[in-house]
């Protein structure tokens, strides 16, 4: 499944050259057709993730202060962990700033 | 006719004369009456944290707000013509018109933080003419506030800069209320000064105090218009209006320690706080005047660097949210005992350092010490682990710059190093502060390098306590 994902709000210093934007193809689990959130998350800390893991993943969800949104909606909104993804969707894992 | 015509333009003349000398007159007994409202009544001096404020900041009827409500409109609610000159461009506009202005002038809002983000969101509000604006800070201004805090100047270094900020926003605007609150927002205080106001901008750098600002707004049904801004990314929304989440619906939990990047520490281009701010003060003005559709639900995330805007959507109100939501139990008296501090483990300032202690005394000098083995000539390796551009802005000559992201795999670097510099050199780790430098030497010993140490307070002692001109950033 092709997916865009982007990162931002300081999470990207935990990917490979801090790049934020990454077109990736991602695979559903073996007998599922689609890729859940849940899948998501596990790929992005296993394949892309190089530092720190911790500072993305709290349990099986995102750690507290990320926000997640699958096509510029709050995954809350989408069904969060059991979102299922469709092709060409954009997810953007996003750190709250605190600073001013 | 050509006698009485000439009478008439020297009358003519007389009469704008007049006008125009009544007209400073006018400005000057404004500026005069917004300073003496400014001083608290009778109260020689103001005790940080005690809650004192300027008893006439009130804004919702009392005293203090009356004078506030006209904002040089008429007890008929017409605009007189100085009024409509001054804000000839707003009342054009269809949208706003003489409607806007006046709620406008009827509003008090308060802004916290007179930083980053608080220079253009008061600037823009004392311009347009807010009823009464407030200002929250208890800091001083400093020289390296100024690249993006461009409503402090340089002759206001070392002045407090709610007194800077509202001078500010006087000579722009004399017809408006400021207020100055010269206190840091805190649980003791927060209530009191926050419920004078109709709509609350936190423009604040640091995470405990953006859980009390939501949750103060939440105890008081205030919209709070927030505004972060960090690096070259920005962030606004706002909370608690018209259906929005709260903070704490939207983050029930703080993140880790480690992920809260302050300013200090990570850097700030200044014009992306300006930008935010600016935008919190369109918010402000949207939600004071009920024109056009605040940022509720909703939120806009700013890259600088790829000058991209994208504005997502959020949850709406947490049912179970514990402060906002239908059960919640959350009372004032919760929130004045609420310890924000410890429930995110981090500091009210983006200018306190947590900082670690990891290391046996053993392992640790002083930069004091550090110089006497520098005058004495014993053989060392000065090894700096801050990041290369910290090592760029200044450095101890000599001294060898192994980033701590990077220590594990140039390891054979610093035992090259160590084996140029003769016979048991002794090894000596510097970083900013102290922090990440005790972190590098607990690992260099587990690698075994048995004599490492660390200089306590790192660079910033050296400044303060060996070479006054080091230079501080």
């Amino acid at each position: 499944m092709h997916l865009t994902l982007e990162f931002g709000g300081g999470l990207e210093l935990l990917l490979e050259n801090s790049t934020k934007v990454h077109k990736v193809e991602v695979p559903p689990k073996d007998g599922q057709a689609t890729v859940t959130m849940r899948g998501l998350l596990t790929w992005v800390k296993d394949s892309l993730i190089k530092e720190r893991p911790e500072m993305f993943v709290k349990g099986d969800s995102v750690r507290p202060g990320v926000l997640v949104l699958i096509n510029d909606c709050d995954w809350e909104l989408c069904g969060g962990l059991d979102a299922e993804l469709e092709e060409k969707d954009v997810v953007v894992f996003i750190s709250t700033l605190h600073g001013g | 006719m050509g006698g009485g015509g000439g009478r008439r333009e020297a009358i003519e003349r007389e009469l704008h004369k007049l006008r125009a000398e009544r007209e400073e007159l006018d400005g000057r007994i404004r500026l005069l009456e917004s300073q003496l409202e400014a001083e608290p009544a009778g109260v020689g001096g103001e005790g940080e944290g005690e809650g004192v404020v300027p008893v006439v900041g009130s804004c919702d009827g009392s005293v203090g707000c009356q004078s506030r409500g006209r904002n040089g409109f008429t007890p008929n609610g017409g605009l007189p013509a100085d009024m409509i000159y001054r804000y000839s461009r707003h009342l054009l506009l269809p949208d706003f018109g003489v409607e806007g202005q006046r709620k406008l002038s009827q509003s008090s809002i308060l802004v916290v933080g007179a930083g980053g983000l608080g220079s253009p969101v008061a600037l823009y509000l004392a311009a347009c003419g807010v009823g009464c604006l407030g200002i929250v800070d208890g800091d001083d201004v400093e020289l390296n506030n100024l690249h993006r805090q461009i409503i402090h100047k340089e002759s206001y270094v070392g002045q407090p800069k709610v007194k800077s900020a509202a001078d500010a926003c006087r000579e722009i605007n004399s017809s408006i209320k400021v207020v100055e609150h010269h206190h840091t927002l805190k649980p003791c205080n927060a209530l009191e000064i926050v419920q004078k106001y109709d709509i609350v901008v936190d423009a604040t750098d640091n995470l405990p105090t953006r859980y009390m600002i939501s949750d103060c707004c939440v105890l008081l049904k205030k919209p709070l218009v927030s505004g972060a801004a960090l690096g070259l990314e920005g962030q606004l929304t706002v909370y608690h209006h018209n259906g929005s989440p709260c903070y704490r619906c939207l983050f029930p939990s703080p993140p880790p320690v480690a992920a809260c990047q302050r300013c200090s520490d990570s850097g700030v281009l200044g014009v992306v706080p300006g930008v935010i701010g600016c935008l919190q003060a369109l918010e402000a003005i949207k939600v004071a005047t009920a024109v056009g559709e605040p940022l509720c639900g909703r939120m806009l995330l700013f890259d600088a660097l790829s000058a991209r805007i994208r504005i997502v959507k959020l949850r709406g109100s947490s049912p179970d949210c514990t402060i906002c939501g239908k059960n919640s139990a959350f009372t004032e008296q919760d929130f004045q005992k609420f310890d924000y501090e410890n429930f995110t483990q981090s500091p009210m300032s983006d200018k306190t350092a947590p900082s670690v202690n990891l290391l046996p005394e053993s392992a640790r000098i002083t930069c004091r010490d550090y110089k006497k083995m520098v005058d004495n000539g014993e053989p060392h390796i000065l090894l700096d682990v801050r990041p290369m551009h910290h090592f760029q802005i200044a450095s101890i000559s000599p001294s060898l710059n192994i980033p701590l992201s990077v220590l594990e795999e140039k390891l054979p670097t610093l035992e090259a190093s160590l084996k140029k510099a003769g016979a048991a050199p002794a090894l000596v780790v510097l970083c900013r502060r102290g922090n990440d430098s005790q972190r590098a030497v607990r690992f260099l010993r587990e690698k075994g390098f048995a004599s490492a140490k660390d200089i306590i307070g790192g660079l910033q002692a050296w400044g303060q306590d060996v070479d006054p001109d080091f230079p501080v950033y």
